[in-house]
């Protein structure tokens, strides 16, 4: 490209350029190589989770692994007419607990950020502390008023527990998300003389929808998710999903590949949701601190 | 550029006028509780669950009393406490229960850092790469831990002792041998993406005008780290480990289901011992003054961790 008579000057300038161009280009193939490694890795175990889940019994656990048979949907099959009642009692429990969050949260933060109460940072503190106290120094008290009240082994106990257990988490994340909204709109809409509820129905909540969206992600995958109080106050009426995961595990007979069955189709919901709103899944749970 | 500038801008603008107004002129009385009025149901709510049982739990340390035998119900003062204060295995699982948060918060916080390093170079896939890294959080517990000590870490056909067993390394049985190892594997393997997942948004962060800035005068990639992406990075750390010490010293499931805090207690943490002690020992007292030291303990630790992730959220004090 260059004319030839400047030829030795250019290959001098530019050789340590093009090495350093090839040199980077090099570390960058193996970075990404790394990053591959290391993903494949970390993604392996739910891989032959999956895998495992598609085995007959004797090729689950079998030594040395079996890497090669021909799928089938037994496991699964069984899995799904055996956990209906788990999942319906999952589904009220998640659904709700996390409706109420947000039916008791959204105002909440509201009094904490638009129309604020005094002490503001008082009652946050108070909400915030109440996810440090561990979850084990009241289940005997919870317990045993359970068990005087009647509602033991009661879904509608896990529904309160859940609601109390995420409520915290939901008010710290609304209250980041109105926080955002401009002075202005508020203005406005008081200008035009909305009331409270008029505010938030028509104004403040489609403006933090997507806000509304990330909590409710965060509230359903921990209530989903929760084993301890389901283990401690369910028996064989309103036991949970997770429950339903434990109980395949049986003391005679294999059971690993119902088991991985059973675990992959409970994971499944969070898994996909989690996929789908991975942004919102960072803001949830950073409640609300990282945008 | 401006845009976001000038967004920001009205933002703060915005919060400080919030701020001024409920400063300046105190409220009516009527004012006050219109503003308490949206606030009630969730603070009464939630005074209600938490801590209507924390004040009975505090009523039950105070008493001998068993599970089984309600009406055995006897004052006996601060007997339970100076029994825990004798007690070894207490030491040794609240020993056991700083050692599997901060072992796990900690590894999981460098894997953390080096993956999301990695995925904030663009690359082709990056996109399934996160996704593929992300997912070990999304795994319920429950699930994560049956993967772990049944397909994993079992001693006869477990995937973990096979690979071992293709370098010439003789089966190991993880979760009796080494069981605390064994949990925080599992632990470390659900907490990592999480922490990638703060720094990653760290990183992405960070403006990137100081960053070409910084290429345009020659520094190499580590001093560009050290000086500027590190100090950026400070507040995300901070904020992950905080977050996980909350979450990860609570752990249950893991410990339930692959080692059941064995053999022996030694892989039970706190919260595992006191539910041994309620559930399957039925000492409500001694296991309600645990749970008091526990969170006597939490409110100290907590203390001094408010004030940091206050800073964090840029709450006032």
């Amino acid at each position: 490209m260059t004319a030839t008579t400047t030829a030795p000057r250019t290959t001098t300038a530019a050789a340590p350029v093009r090495r350093e161009a090839r040199r980077g280009r090099v570390t960058g193939g193996l970075l990404t190589s790394l990053t591959w490694i290391l993903a494949l890795g970390f993604f392996f175990p739910v891989l032959w989770m999956a895998m495992t889940a598609f085995k007959q019994e004797n090729q689950a656990s079998s030594d040395p692994p079996t890497w090669f048979f021909s799928p089938t949907l037994d496991q699964f099959r069984a899995v799904i007419g055996e956990s209906g009642s788990y999942v319906a009692n999952s589904a009220i429990a998640t659904g709700v607990s996390t409706v109420l969050v947000l039916l008791l949260g959204i105002p909440a933060a509201y009094a904490l950020s638009i129309r604020p109460v005094e002490k503001v940072s008082d009652v946050l503190f108070f909400f915030i502390s109440t996810k440090m106290l561990p979850v084990v120094a009241v289940i005997v008290p919870i317990y045993v008023i359970a068990g005087q009240l009647r509602v033991l082994d009661n879904i509608w106990t896990l529904v309160v527990l859940y609601t109390a257990m995420n409520l915290p988490i939901a008010v710290w994340m609304m209250r980041s998300f109105f926080q955002e909204i401009p002075a202005e709109v508020l203005e406005a809409a008081a200008v035009d003389g909305a009331g409270l509820m008029k505010t938030l129905r028509s104004v403040l909540i489609p403006m933090v929808a997507p806000g509304i969206a990330a909590t409710a992600l965060i509230c359903v995958i921990f209530a989903w998710n929760e084993f301890f109080f389901a283990l401690n106050l369910t028996a064989s009426r309103a036991a949970t999903v997770p429950i339903f995961i434990v109980s395949t595990m049986t003391s005679e007979g294999l059971f690993l590949a119902r088991l991985s069955a059973a675990a992959l189709l409970a994971s499944l919901p969070v898994i996909l949701a989690g996929w789908i709103a991975q942004k919102q899944l960072v803001r949830g749970l950073s409640m609300g601190a990282i945008k | 550029m401006t845009a976001v500038a000038t967004q920001a801008g009205n933002l703060r603008r915005a919060q400080a006028q919030r701020a001024a107004r409920a400063d300046k002129h105190r409220y009516s009385r009527a004012e006050r509780w219109r503003r308490r009025g949206p606030l009630l149901p969730a603070l009464v709510f939630t005074i209600v669950v938490t801590q209507i049982p924390f004040l009975v739990t505090i009523w039950y340390s105070l008493h001998s009393r068993n599970l089984l035998r309600p009406e055995s119900d006897l004052f006996v003062g601060l007997a339970n406490y100076v029994d825990i204060a004798r007690d070894s295995v207490f030491r040794q699982t609240a020993l056991n229960s700083v050692i599997i948060t901060l072992g796990c918060v900690l590894v999981a916080m460098v894997l953390g850092i080096v993956l999301a390093i990695l995925l904030d170079r663009p690359f082709r896939g990056r996109g399934v790469a996160r996704t593929l890294l992300i997912t070990p959080f999304l795994i319920m517990p429950v699930a994560s831990s049956v993967l772990w000590s049944m397909a994993m870490l079992n001693p006869t056909y477990g995937l973990f002792n096979w690979t071992l067993g293709l370098v010439g390394i003789d089966p190991v049985d993880w979760t009796s041998t080494y069981p605390i190892v064994a949990i925080l594997m599992a632990l470390v393997w659900q907490w990592t993406p999480f922490m990638m997942l703060l720094v990653l948004a760290g990183l992405q962060a960070q403006p990137k005008d100081v960053l070409e800035a910084a290429a345009m005068d020659g520094a190499g990639w580590w001093r560009t780290f050290g000086s500027i992406t590190l100090p950026q990075l400070r507040r995300y750390i901070e904020l992950g480990v905080l977050l996980g010490i909350i979450y990860v010293v609570n752990t249950f499931d893991q410990i339930y289901l692959m080692t059941a805090g064995g053999p022996g207690t030694a892989s039970a943490n706190l919260p595992f011992y006191i539910y041994q002690r309620a559930f399957l020992g039925f000492d409500v007292g001694q296991a309600a003054a645990m749970g008091v030291v526990v969170v006597i303990a939490t409110i100290i630790v907590a203390s001094a961790a408010l004030r940091l992730i206050f800073r964090s959220f840029d709450v006032k004090e």
